[in-house]
């Protein structure tokens, strides 16, 4: 735990520090990233704030106002802020509620699956964003909330068309299968629909986030300290580290969007075993 | 070795762990949520789809209302056709009509006039038969009265010879002559004569 060990552990991660010389270390960043310290409260209480949490309220903020400003006035003939969030909104419907749900089927669920990937892009993006710099979905809570509300939606969602009982038969004991397989399909099933599916929700978007800002956070922090800290000599290599810098905010763009597509479609999907007829 | 290192290093100082969120986390998350879907849920979801349907409504009626307007103009000019077809079928009806007519008028004219024709060619027939007739019998009674009065001077006189007898004649036509002034009544009266 000395500082000597955290050297050679990010020395995995970056070849070239190992390289440095010793009049600087450098400091790889780990998983107290995600846990910044607090600006007021218990770190166990239940209202503690920290700087992850900040990010959450200023995103929750900034999306609001805005949608806010975009839709306000709302016309017939779409302004340039309207078209943007009327896209948003018809990509979710469109693209993945009615895509697998099916547009009628759809339509009861449209308002949680939009609000879902709004939030979640919104948030996932935060990580790229200047100031913010970390996604508010890089902590379990938010991604797990979300996850149960999907998790108890669709349970809601079996009952309600197809009776709770009969829905959980027909995802427990899937019909056309020899009896004895039942001992292997039904735990399985059973893992399946009480916690694979909310747990790999919720682990999917917060692993992405983590892992994309730890990425960012590298790149960003090997060019300071080879700029800055490091031997002089040791500078001409900033620009490889910056470029992998610029590399990966691309992509956690991308990742950003795409894991706000994969959580709502995997919802749908989840929603759409749950009322469709008996398969 | 470098892997236990790392292990160490995760648990190091607060040992936080990434999958077990802290009861902070789950309620701003909650806050984050509940904000969020508030206002998507009662303010922007229903303005958009609103609008959003509001707009597929207005395209599909006016896509309704094109194929409507069309349908009429096909209707209409369909009847206006029809229409058309019929006048000239009235048209045709009415000169075939006309012919008739006219030919049935003429034909009738003719007949007319024929009939007229014969009625006065049979008046003035009957006109001239009877003014014939009526020439015949006052004839008859003139020549009765001549051929008497011929006789008697016949009588009365000596006819001593042809010569005389020939100049008595001759004088009784040329009297009668100037008494009628007409040739048809000296050759009846010549033939009553020779009778006598």
């Amino acid at each position: 735990m000395c500082p000597r060990e955290r050297i050679l552990s990010a020395a995995a991660l970056l070849p070239l520090v190992a390289a440095a010389d010793d009049s600087a270390e450098f400091v790889a960043p780990g998983i107290e990233e995600f846990f910044p310290d607090m600006i007021f409260g218990q770190p166990d209480g239940w209202f503690a704030f920290d700087r992850l949490m900040l990010v959450r309220l200023v995103v929750v903020v900034v999306l609001l106002l805005l949608l806010w400003l975009g839709a306000r006035r709302i016309t017939l003939v779409p302004g340039r802020g309207q078209a943007v969030i009327e896209l948003l909104v018809d990509f979710v419907r469109v693209q993945i509620a009615e895509t697998i749900m099916g547009k009628e089927k759809a339509k009861p669920f449209l308002p949680m699956l939009t609000t879902i990937f709004v939030t979640i892009l919104a948030m996932n993006l935060a990580s790229v964003i200047p100031g913010l710099n970390i996604g508010g979905t890089a902590r379990i809570g938010l991604p797990l909330l979300m996850a149960l509300w999907v998790f108890l939606t669709y349970l809601a969602a079996g009952a309600r068309t197809q009776g709770l009982g009969k829905y959980l038969r027909n995802e427990l004991f899937p019909p056309g299968i020899p009896w004895p397989m039942y001992l292997i399909i039904t735990p399985i099933e059973i893992a399946q629909v009480f916690v694979i599916r909310p747990a790999t929700l919720a682990l999917r978007l917060t692993v992405a986030m983590v892992a994309g800002h730890l990425m960012l956070v590298l790149a960003f922090a090997a060019t300071h300290f080879l700029i800055f800290e490091a031997s002089a000599a040791m500078a001409a290599f900033a620009p490889v580290t910056l470029l992998g810098g610029f590399f990966i905010t691309v992509l956690e763009i991308f990742i950003s969007a795409l894991q706000a597509f994969i959580f709502t479609i995997l919802s749908a999907v989840y929603l759409n075993f749950a009322v469709e007829e008996a398969h | 070795m470098q892997f236990t290192q790392s292990q160490g290093l995760l648990q190091a100082e607060t040992q936080p762990n990434l999958f077990l969120p802290p009861g902070y986390d789950i309620f701003w998350s909650a806050v984050v949520l509940v904000v969020i879907g508030v206002f998507f849920y009662k303010f922007l979801l229903p303005r958009i789809n609103g609008v959003l349907d509001e707009r597929a409504a207005k395209i599909e009626g006016g896509l309704a209302l094109a194929e409507q307007a069309q349908e009429d103009a096909e209707a209409a000019r369909a009847e206006r056709q029809e229409a058309l077809a019929e006048a000239r079928r009235e048209a045709a009806h009415i000169r075939e009509d006309a012919n008739a007519q006219a030919a049935q008028i003429v034909a009738e004219a003719r007949e007319q006039a024929k009939a007229e024709a014969t009625r006065l060619v049979e008046t003035a027939n009957r006109q001239i038969e009877a003014e014939r007739r009526a020439a015949v019998v006052s004839l008859r009674g003139e020549i009765g009265g001549l051929a008497t009065e011929l006789a008697s001077r016949i009588v009365g006189e000596a006819l001593a010879d042809d010569a005389r007898q020939s100049r008595v004649i001759d004088r009784f036509l040329d009297e009668l002559d100037a008494s009628t002034g007409a040739e048809d009544l000296a050759g009846s009266t010549r033939s009553a004569n020779q009778e006598a």
